[in-house]
């Protein structure tokens, strides 16, 4: 009997793993600078040429960093969503604007609102680089002490903040305020 | 006027021409080097990362716009006199060992590396026992069947 059961099991075997490749996505690549602090940078924001905000400004309490671009079309669809998370004054929000012009950002931001506390501006995408940009828009969840603790690839959706960033976002406030 | 004029035929030639390059010559400048030696480095470089953004491409070829950003670091730092080693390192420390083609020999890899002969190794297993079956089954026929056997090969042919 087990003669033809083995074959049996091996082949069941593979259809699980195949049918669990078929479903990942590939891509998502995992972020290496999960549990690092945020590279150290220093950029002027879209608003003022002349401000130098530095990376560990964004310490002192759970931030998402949120990269986002004028020419970026998901991030038409994600707007939305960060707007209302701004309103609701759960988590700091700061805007990271890569590759784009500033003409371009801040009609952007007159146009749809602005959900950020700030929005970081990186015309060349030299510090994009550094972060690991490579599809906007990215999310990046920073703890209090401004270590990256979880990265969105692809637009925040409201089902991806229910089920992933508020409940990241909640613990590591929970975590920071005890 | 008419497009057998020569003239004409080379303008509209040289149009045609004009239009098909103009994008290639757009989408990216080539950066290259004045020293043989490096541009040979830089070439093999970029043909062993991986573009992030249109996967199955090096960053040699890709025309995305990361790709070319990239391009330009491993420029930058090539003509910095730094090594493949310390370029690959801070690519991976960004985007991790995916940007790589080759994946490095490392705990989480070992299947990938390793399974290919970890499976020759349960094929032979099964092979040899298949093999051995086989061997066992190949045993003295009983002195009753020997008998019949021989009886059989001195009878003559009936069938012809």
């Amino acid at each position: 009997m087990t003669r033809y059961l083995v074959p049996l099991f091996v082949f069941f075997g593979l259809v699980v793993l195949f049918i669990t490749g078929l479903y990942r996505d590939p891509s998502l690549v995992p972020s290496p600078l999960i549990n690092k602090p945020l590279p150290a940078f220093a950029l002027p924001t879209v608003q003022n040429p002349h401000k130098v905000v530095k990376s560990n400004q964004l310490q002192g309490e759970v931030t998402l960093l949120n990269v986002w671009a004028s020419w970026c079309v998901s991030c038409r669809y994600e707007h939305p969503v960060l707007m209302d998370l701004a309103r609701s004054k759960e988590v700091k929000i700061v805007g990271f604007n890569y590759k784009d012009t500033r003409t371009d950002a801040l009609r952007w931001l007159q146009r749809r609102g602005d959900p950020y506390v700030m929005t970081l501006f990186d015309q060349s995408g030299k510090v994009g680089i550094d972060l690991g940009v490579y599809g906007v828009p990215e999310t990046y969840v920073l703890d209090r002490n401004g270590v990256i603790r979880y990265k969105q690839i692809g637009p925040i959706t409201p089902e991806v903040l229910d089920q992933t960033i508020r409940p990241i976002v909640r613990r590591l406030q929970r975590k920071e305020s005890s | 006027m008419s497009l057998r004029t020569p003239a004409l035929r080379l303008f509209f030639t040289a149009l045609i021409l004009a239009a098909a390059v103009a994008p290639v010559l757009a989408a990216d400048v080539p950066l290259e080097f004045d020293n043989p030696a490096l541009q040979q480095r830089y070439d093999k470089l970029l043909h062993r990362l991986r573009c992030l953004v249109c996967q199955n491409e090096t960053l040699a070829v890709s025309q995305a716009d990361l790709a070319q950003d990239l391009r330009g670091e491993v420029y930058r730092m090539i003509a910095d006199g730094r090594t493949n080693q310390e370029i690959t390192d801070y690519l991976v420390a960004r985007y991790g060992d995916f940007v790589l083609y080759d994946p490095p020999l490392q705990r989480s890899t070992w299947l990938l590396w390793f399974g290919p002969f970890l499976f020759l190794l349960i094929a032979v297993y099964f092979m040899a026992r298949f093999i051995r079956s086989r061997r066992t089954a190949d045993v003295e026929p009983e002195p009753q069947d020997r008998e019949r056997l021989e009886q059989l090969l001195r009878e003559p042919d009936k069938g012809e």
